[in-house]
């Protein structure tokens, strides 16, 4: 019934969208593109604040503690893409989501998210993805090492499982760099003092030092007992794993990066042209195709920049390309690449 | 320099032409840097307007056994089908809005109102005919294939039937454009690729399917008793824009003091070269800001031949620019009153009907021309500020 009337709709408005009129009474009544209106900034620390989101049409709160999602905000009339994990348990009263933002004394997009953003702004969504996440049931010992903004898909982990009045035995370190930048800080005290299972490390590395993987042992006796989930800066993340792989216990751990890590593009490079008889330009191993169509001036779309949200996909029209990624080459034509993920093995041209 | 062939341009000097060259570039990096908020709230002002007249055209229309909603309905419809066509679709396929990174307005997936499948368009119009802008030979647009526009043109008899080929054109204008990427030339020949052409083919088939579903069937229906009058109304929606879309269009490039050229001036064409080439083989038209709106700013011709992938809102401003430019260097700028511009389509298009010795010259006359179309290997390389395009043919 519900296809049919689509069906219907399509047809009425083609070429466009019924969700394209719909966006004109409410901006929010299109699944389109995904959007949201910003309902709340609120403060956490002195650089941080957490935006409360109402998603739109299209949305699912079925989203999985720990993940993250994209949020696209125009700035003088172009959209520029981030993810942030999403710092809400799934399925909030009241249709919203939130995420937590830490200014960047060098990025002004985190700037203006957590300065710049005026309640009832309607910005651009991704929807949830990303691994780092607790099984369910969840393990009965765990552990969670965390730097800095790291703490948000943490934070959405244990509000998931306070919510249903369970915290099995986990142990939290969680590094600042000093108390005025610790985010939810508070409530995690709270939690501390409400569940005997859990308990919680503040470090301070203003005056305490990094937390390093060498402490553990110290720190948490029974580390090698306990899932490990870490999130924090690259070099830590770095740091942990290889201890982990050390030990052997690298099945253990699971982390969360912000970035893009890139493998070694190997033999790639060659030249990228965009769009038959369009702009060609050298490549080498290392920069993606998104990079290079930029750098040859073409404007290409894209999103999160990190091979999340698809925004970026172009159809290949030949040659061969590789992901950075899983290493995975493609040279099917007509196959949609990911091109902030992808450089060129050879000679490639994208279908624009 | 091939472009001391063209009369217009003996005077200047190869430093001169070069210089030009300079100065417009400049200007487009001007309008680059500045592309802003402004820019988005206009396009985004056109479409909440354009969408909602055409709302408003398809709901007067449930009364259109009513003659004074037929009429109204009908106007509505036709004004939004003629914004979506000229400043929203047409520019946006250029991708003067891709710099939005906003995919529900990019050159990359935008589809039109119109016969017309995107893919298909953004081929021969934003390639060949913005590449080869007049060039007898690889332009298509010099007559769409059908009419004879230029004395250099081999007459034939069947130019004769040139005043009803042209209303039939204008009539059905959006058909012809359908039509305008498959190069019926070749397909006459046999020279076309079968595979390529049953894709193309299967393209349109389904995009008029879709149109005609829309306008012909859905709409007509839900209107119920008043099925004939709504269907008649949405009839003559798209005639009236196929009519304005036309005559826009031919006032771009047709009018006294727009050159053809042959391909021997494509040889080693240099940037600033395709610059002159654009402004001599262009005419503009005056008139409001409302007929600007309503022709998708074509009333610039010369500057969204200079700048395809420009923000059409930002045509006005470096008109200016562009005017001086011409001025000081003794450089045509064609331009005048709309009904003047078309008035000298038509006569071209009736005198052309009539082999040369029964009429007189009253344009630049233009170099020999070359016989058929070439294909995309035989042409030189895109430039990039023209649009994408989807090679069809690579991924058949």
């Amino acid at each position: 019934m519900l296809r049919n009337v689509r069906r219907v709709g399509k047809a009425l408005t083609t070429p466009l969208h019924p969700d394209d009129y719909f966006s004109l009474v409410n901006p929010l009544w299109s699944a389109r593109e995904l959007r949201g209106r910003i309902e709340r900034v609120d403060p956490v620390t002195e650089r941080a604040a957490t935006l409360v989101i109402r998603p739109g049409w299209g949305w699912t709160f079925d989203h999985q503690p720990g993940q993250y999602i994209g949020i696209g905000v125009e700035i003088g009339g172009r959209f520029h893409w981030r993810s942030y994990s999403l710092s809400s348990p799934p399925l909030v009263e009241g249709g919203t989501v939130s995420i937590t933002v830490k200014a960047m004394p060098e990025g002004f997009l985190s700037d203006h998210l957590v300065n710049g953003l005026e309640p009832g702004t309607i910005v651009r969504l991704a929807a949830p993805q990303g691994d780092f996440t607790v099984p369910e049931p969840p393990p009965a010992k765990m552990l969670f090492v965390v730097g800095g903004s790291g703490i948000t898909p943490v934070m959405s982990i244990l509000r998931t499982l306070d919510r249903r009045d369970h915290l099995p035995d986990v142990v939290l370190v969680y590094s600042a760099l000093r108390e005025s930048e610790m985010m939810f800080l508070y409530e995690l005290r709270v939690l501390a003092l409400r569940y005997p299972t859990f308990t919680f490390h503040e470090r301070f590395t203003d005056t305490d030092g990094m937390f390093t993987a060498d402490q553990l042992d110290d720190l948490v006796p029974d580390w090698r007992d306990r899932e490990t989930w870490a999130c924090g800066p690259g070099p830590m993340l770095d740091a942990f794993t290889e201890h982990y792989e050390e030990q052997g216990l690298e099945e253990n751990i699971h982390v969360e990066r912000f970035t893009l890590q890139r493998a070694d593009g190997g033999d790639a490079g060659g030249t990228a042209t965009f769009g038959a008889g369009g702009p060609t330009v050298e490549v080498d191993g290392a920069e993606t195709l998104l990079e290079a169509g930029e750098r040859a001036g073409v404007n290409m779309l894209f999103g999160c920049r990190m091979g999340i949200c698809h925004t970026c996909d172009v159809p290949l029209a030949s040659g061969r390309v590789r992901d950075l990624r899983s290493g995975d080459e493609h040279a099917e034509p007509g196959e949609y690449i990911q091109t902030c993920v992808s450089v060129a093995v050879g000679d490639c041209t994208l279908s624009l | 320099m091939a472009y001391s062939d063209v009369r217009e341009y003996t005077h200047l000097t190869d430093e001169e032409v070069e210089e030009i060259g300079r100065e417009l570039d400049e200007i487009r990096a001007e309008v680059e840097a500045s592309r802003g908020q402004a820019d988005r709230d206009y396009v985004l002002r056109v479409i909440a307007l354009q969408r909602r007249l055409a709302v408003a055209g398809r709901i007067t229309l449930f009364a259109s056994m009513f003659p004074p909603a037929w009429l109204l309905g009908t106007a509505l419809l036709s004004s939004a089908k003629i914004l979506e066509n000229m400043e929203i679709g047409h520019n946006t396929m250029h991708g003067q809005w891709d710099w939005m990174n906003d995919p529900e307005i990019h050159s990359s997936n935008w589809e039109w109102d119109t016969t017309q499948p995107a893919e298909q368009w953004k081929h021969s119009h934003n390639y060949i005919h913005h590449q080869f802008t007049n060039v007898l030979g690889h332009d298509n647009d010099v007559g769409y294939g059908i009419l004879r526009m230029s004395r250099d043109q081999k007459w034939t008899p069947y130019n004769l039937g040139q005043p009803v080929y042209n209303a039939l054109l204008a009539l059905f204008f959006e058909y012809g454009v359908a039509l305008h990427d498959l190069d019926i030339e070749a397909i006459r020949k046999g020279k076309k690729d079968p595979k390529l052409l049953k894709k193309q083919l299967k393209q349109i088939g389904d995009k008029i399917g879709k149109q005609a579903l829309k306008d012909y069937v859905l709409y007509p229906a839900m209107t119920g008793p008043a099925f004939f009058h709504t269907l008649s109304a949405n009839f003559t929606s798209n005639i009236v824009r196929n009519v304005w879309a036309y005559m826009i269009i031919f006032c771009g490039h047709f009018p006294d003091g727009a050159v053809h050229f042959d391909e021997k001036e494509l040889e080693d064409e240099t940037r600033a070269e395709w610059y002159l080439r654009q402004m001599l083989g262009s005419a503009n038209f005056e008139g409001g800001k409302l007929l600007h709106l309503m022709s998708g700013q074509l009333g610039y011709q010369i500057e969204h031949h200079l700048f395809p992938d420009l923000p059409s809102n930002r045509y006005a401003e470096v008109s200016v620019k562009v005017k001086d430019i011409c001025k000081r260097n003794g450089i045509p700028y064609t331009t005048g009153p709309l009904h003047r511009q078309y008035g000298q389509v038509i006569r071209t298009i009736m005198k052309l009907s009539l082999p040369n010795r029964r009429t007189k010259d009253d344009a630049t006359p233009p170099p020999p021309a070359r016989k058929g179309r070439l294909s995309d290997e035989e042409r030189p390389g895109r430039r990039s500020e023209l649009g994408r395009w989807t090679n069809t043919a690579a991924s058949v």
